[in-house]
């Protein structure tokens, strides 16, 4: 997600990050059952809220995993806090002992790496996309002084950017015992670090927010190297997802049918209102304005979306 | 920049007239105490008095950036028609940016350039002036503020390989007709465009500043608009303009980087080309 956009949600968030404080340690306790669910045998998944982060959600607004193998647990992506990785931690612990083997970030976005903290010391590797490092690097300090302002300085104290040890080429497996889990790098499409988790055992995906559902998909990469990996997404053999963003399980592939309405819609705008001699403002103004109703925080983000494709037809009209 | 900066200071001593006009530092925000402004008028403008003139000059920025690194703005003027005086210079200014003179154009003087939009980088929430320049020395200027953060940080969109590849490429565009029934083109140019505060995706330093610093259009001979640029222009820098066609049969553009590397272009004026 941009920056700006994270920058933009500031909304009267202190006061309820101080009602939150007083009435914590009881909403921690009644929290561990029913953060996470098991959504196939092995396989637990945890809901975010569909929203722009602040204090009041505590920047829990991402769809976040966890699979258990016999030698041990892989999680997938850690939430936008470290109290949402604490707490992530926690159902980890009320499902299993085993020891965490590996925390996989799906990318780069706060939302999914904030609360990776949670999970230093538990001996787990740190695992991403062969490109996350870099993103770290150069959005990570930018990241962190932002946030102060939307979700607050007492739930970013404790935040700390922990970079993978391990990096995803293209395809890696990682045996969690009895059970391998595939890795896959993916060229710039969401960001320029997308990883896919797929459990061949299940068959469930765990798509980070190369697919998103209900939340309307956010460009902070290449619009048309994303819509170039869907054929690829749509042919892993999964038969459910875990989006990033959205309900926490739907059907593959059809999961992937709105997003790609979504970005064929915008660039088809977007390509129109460059042959016609627009400019990029109205671009913004109008372009993929029809998929309004479909898609939560739409004022949000179409605007930048409808930018940032802009800036990728524009050289291509001849 | 340093040596451009006294180049234009020269140049606008030259134009030092006794205006009693109101001299107006008003802006969309109220003066902070650490208003930049107040220096920078200095700086780029000495003591000359410069009016607060939303009649004459106007500038569209988005009141918070969709894409801090590509912010659309339109810069316009308009005179009173008839009238013997005409806008000579465009200098716009982004306060808070690392080099806040982000560019100044130069409009040819049968040209008829009544609007120039491009595309800025801002680095954080920022007053941003544009000064129009009249032939009798005269200053007016408007004032939009803009919430935007990391502009001049922000990577290249592309990689550096394809920079290389593609650096210098340019195209131009006959569009319709603007709202006023005037011509329009667009010129855009492929360039890293490099603010020297990008850090560089393999080496983890900073990809050193590289950037368009005179870019001019003509129509035939005739000078269409010049600018003289700097890091705040955006990746790819992209000028569209209004003028009044003079019946020459070409579209001519020459640019130079800060590296002293030199493109041209040059097109039928009916039609587009690459």
């Amino acid at each position: 997600m941009d920056g700006l956009r994270f920058v933009a949600a500031i909304a009267g968030s202190i006061a309820s990050a101080a009602l939150l404080t007083v009435t914590g340690p009881v909403e921690l306790a009644r929290a561990d059952e029913a953060f996470a669910v098991e959504i196939a045998p092995g396989i637990y998944g945890h809901a975010g809220s569909i929203a722009m982060m602040d204090a009041a959600n505590e920047g829990d607004i991402a769809n976040l995993g966890f699979v258990v193998g016999e030698k041990g647990v892989a999680v997938i992506d850690t939430g936008g806090s470290v109290a949402v990785g604490k707490r992530l931690l926690a159902a980890i612990r009320s499902v299993t002992k085993k020891p965490i083997l590996f925390v996989i970030n799906t990318h780069v976005h706060p939302d999914h790496i904030f609360g990776n903290a949670a999970f230093e010391g538990t001996g787990a590797q740190f695992v991403g996309h062969r490109n996350l490092p870099r993103a770290l690097e150069s959005h990570g300090a930018f990241y962190l002084k932002a946030f102060r302002n939307i979700i607050g300085d007492e739930l970013m104290k404790d935040v700390r950017l922990v970079g993978p040890t391990l990096l995803v080429q293209d395809v890696s497996k990682v045996d969690l015992g009895g059970r391998e889990i595939e890795l896959r790098a993916w060229p710039p499409a969401h960001t320029d670090c997308d990883l896919t988790v797929y459990d061949p055992a299940t068959r469930t995906l765990f798509a980070g927010d190369t697919v998103f559902l209900r939340h309307i998909p956010i460009i902070d990469g290449s619009v048309k190297g994303w819509l170039a990996n869907i054929g690829a997404l749509a042919d892993i053999p999964a038969v459910r997802v875990v989006p990033g963003h959205g309900p926490l399980v739907a059907p593959w592939p059809a999961a992937l049918a709105e997003e790609r309405g979504y970005f064929e819609r915008l660039i088809g705008d977007v390509r129109a209102a460059i042959a016609k001699g627009d400019s990029l403002a109205q671009a913004a103004d109008e372009a993929g304005q029809s998929e309004k109703d479909k898609w939560r925080l739409f004022g949000d983000y179409n605007a930048r979306n409808a930018t940032a494709a802009f800036a990728e037809y524009e050289w291509d009209q001849p | 920049m340093g040596n451009k900066l006294k180049t234009w200071l020269s140049v606008g001593a030259l134009g030092g007239l006794a205006f009693c006009a109101l001299v107006s530092n008003a802006s969309a925000q109220s003066a902070q105490p650490d208003d930049p402004w107040p220096e920078l008028a200095r700086t780029f403008f000495q003591d000359r008095p410069i009016v607060s003139d939303p009649a004459i000059v106007s500038l569209e920025a988005p009141g918070r950036a969709e894409d801090a690194a590509l912010v659309p703005m339109t810069l316009s003027v308009e005179l009173p028609p008839g009238g013997a005086r005409r806008v000579v210079r465009l200098s716009l200014i982004i306060d808070e940016n690392p080099v806040p003179l982000v560019a100044v154009f130069k409009l040819g003087e049968k040209a008829g350039v009544t609007s120039i939009s491009t595309r800025v980088r801002v680095n954080s929430y920022t007053n941003v002036h544009l000064v129009a320049e009249l032939d009798d020395g005269s200053l007016h200027m408007t004032t939009r503020y803009v919430k935007a953060a990391g502009g001049c940080s922000a990577p290249m969109v592309k990689s550096p390989d394809e920079a290389d590849a593609t650096l210098g490429q340019m195209k131009f565009r006959r569009l319709p007709d603007g709202v006023d029934g005037r011509r329009e083109a667009l010129v855009m140019l492929r360039h890293p465009n490099n603010s020297g505060m990008q850090m560089d995706q393999i080496s983890h330093l900073y990809t050193p500043a590289r950037y368009i610093d005179r870019l001019a259009v003509y129509q035939g001979d005739d000078l269409v608009f010049s600018m003289e640029g700097g890091i705040s222009i955006s990746e790819d820098p992209n000028f569209r303009f209004s003028y009044a066609p003079n019946g020459a049969k070409t579209f001519r553009v020459e640019a130079s980087d800060s590296n002293g590397v030199h493109f041209s272009g040059a097109w039928p004026a009916d039609r587009d080309g690459a």
